[in-house]
């Protein structure tokens, strides 16, 4: 047919149209614009910050006396002992490394079994059907309360921890992949159906990218679950190489405030990491095209 | 099948489509159409379009005029009846533009064809050679968030003429855009209609939309849809917006109007 022929019968006009509807786009911020929202931006965050501050350092030199003063350590003294004395930091960082590597570790189990469940489900109605009650109840019960159970059945090593980071953060990536994959609307099957394109091709093809964005926020509140799991578990079982679970009952047993906030700090570095992370990652891959 | 030839003829496809040796791309025989919730949809419903033929559909808003189309297209299963057609290669632009949010317009072009396992070079000429016939070509590498209404249902457009169908169902495309871009698609159809010459059923509310594309208006009834009549609507193509406003166009449309008022 004559493909190459067909032209627009007035080339001009066309192309113009096409332009006013490319100039509809917003334009890009431009510099002075953008670090005038930035500032705004930070602002507020920044003030609140300086409140708190003021109220920590009011309590801890004002109100509490000397000898109580182990209740809320002064900001620097907290700093100073934590992170500049070098045994103290070595002993932080090395539980820190504990904590990331096992969190990290329960949150990849956790990703790989959360999604082939999803799929499952996605796939087939009776394993939704199945598994639904189920997955609520997960989601219901204090999970924390089967921390004891997973000591008792599996030993206090690093296999429990892990076992308890995969139970408190599967909820989430279950949950948002199976939404994800049930997000391509009708219309968007039957175009797939008009060319007999199988089961599996729709999967790969339409289901799991229609998921990626649903998916990757899962990652990120998972991810974060999964390191509170690991302290949690450290704190719980007590065995092992020292995480910050470990630390945290260490140094609250020794009354030894400044370490105890330096670990607390630390562990909440962690967590925030994490989340960026994973936010990092979820815009790179699907920051270009989600809606 | 019996006497219907489905294979595509040398012979120069006709725009009338009225002789006998037409090439029939679409046949619906007394096809009636139950839901499962006891809903009937249509009733002894009996159509044939042929290559170079651009049947308008209209009808009272949920008369089944989409469950007519989809039955067509194979996505649903007609209770009784027969449709007969080419179901690997048909063209369907749906209401929405569905457009791949995850891929660049060139790669939700290109989707059928890689669907129809074309090799990657080819496909890409071919998926190049569409965004051309509807003016997007500097538009590909772009994602579909970025594009307008207007340019999504061209993309749309582009997507279903990848693979050169001959037979073309139109599900409401232009129902959710504005009356200027919608003027503007329609005259994109009618230029592809001219340069492809495919079978077209396009299903519509507006009057004026059904008179303008099509060269024949099928009227149908309440639900259970029936057939109420079949209008030759003569007007020779390309068309141009102008038509609007002859009085032979007018009578038409008074016609068409009058029908659906009966239905």
């Amino acid at each position: 047919m004559a493909l190459a022929t067909w032209h627009s019968s007035d080339p001009l006009q066309e192309s113009g149209d096409l332009q006013e509807e490319a100039l509809a786009q917003p334009a890009p911020p431009r510099r002075a614009r953008s670090a005038h929202r930035f500032a705004k931006a930070t602002l507020g965050p920044l003030a609140i910050l300086a409140v708190i501050v003021g109220i920590w350092e009011l309590v801890s030199y004002v109100v509490l006396d000397p000898q109580r003063r182990f209740l809320l350590p002064p900001l620097q003294t907290i700093f100073h002992q934590a992170f500049f004395i070098h045994s103290n930091l070595s002993v932080l960082l090395s539980a820190l490394g504990v904590t990331t590597e096992v969190a990290m570790a329960g949150l990849g189990l956790s990703i790989i079994i959360g999604m082939l469940i999803a799929i499952a489900m996605s796939e087939f109605k009776s394993m939704e059907r199945g598994l639904y009650p189920y997955l609520v109840v997960l989601q219901t019960i204090p999970i924390l309360a089967l921390v004891p159970l997973v000591g008792f059945w599996l030993g206090f090593g690093f296999t429990a921890r892990i076992v308890v980071c995969v139970l408190i953060s599967l909820f989430p990536i279950i949950a948002s992949t199976l939404f994800g994959l049930q997000s391509a609307t009708r219309a968007y099957h039957e175009l797939f159906d008009l060319h007999h394109a199988s089961r599996f091709t729709k999967l790969v093809k339409l289901k799991l990218p229609m998921a990626l964005p649903s998916t990757f926020n899962g990652f990120r509140i998972s991810a974060g679950l999964s390191v509170i799991g690991e302290i949690v578990g450290g704190y719980f079982f007590q065995q092992g190489k020292p995480d910050i679970g470990v630390l945290l009952d260490q140094f609250t047993a020794q009354l030894n405030g400044t370490m105890l906030f330096g670990a607390i700090f630390i562990a909440s570095l962690l967590g925030v990491a994490v989340f960026w992370t994973f936010g990092g990652i979820s815009s790179l891959v699907v920051g270009n095209w989600k809606e | 099948m019996g006497d219907v030839g489905l294979e595509v003829t040398e012979r120069a496809p006709t725009l009338s489509g009225t002789d006998d040796t037409a090439d029939h791309q679409l046949v619906v025989r007394s096809v009636s159409h139950t839901f499962p919730d006891g809903t009937a949809v249509l009733r002894d419903v009996s159509l044939t379009v042929d290559r170079g033929e651009f049947v308008a559909l209209i009808g009272p808003s949920g008369c089944g005029k989409s469950t007519l189309l989809k039955i067509a297209a194979g996505l649903e299963k007609q209770t009784s009846g027969e449709v007969i057609c080419h179901r690997d290669n048909i063209g369907f632009v749906f209401q929405d533009a569905t457009l791949l949010p995850f891929r660049t317009v060139q790669g939700n072009v290109e989707l059928f064809a890689e669907l129809h396992k074309v090799p990657k070079a080819k496909r890409k000429e071919m998926a190049r050679a569409a965004l051309e016939m509807v003016g997007l070509q500097r538009f590909e590498d772009k994602y579909p968030k970025a594009l307008s209404g207007g340019m999504k249902m061209r993309a749309s457009l582009a997507r279903s003429l990848v693979l050169h169908p001959h037979l073309f169902l139109f599900d409401e495309p232009f129902a959710s855009v504005d009356e200027i871009t919608r003027a503007r698609l329609n005259d994109e159809v009618i230029k592809l209609f001219t340069s492809e010459q495919f079978a077209a059923v396009f299903v519509t509310h507006s009057i004026s939309e059904a008179c303008f594309l099509s060269s024949r208006v099928v009227v149908m009834s309440q639900r259970p849809a029936r057939i109420l009549a079949d209008i030759e609507i003569p007007f020779p193509y390309p068309r141009h917006q102008d038509l609007h406003y002859e009085t032979a166009f007018v009578d038409k449309a008074r016609q068409v109007a009058q029908l659906l008022g009966e239905a």
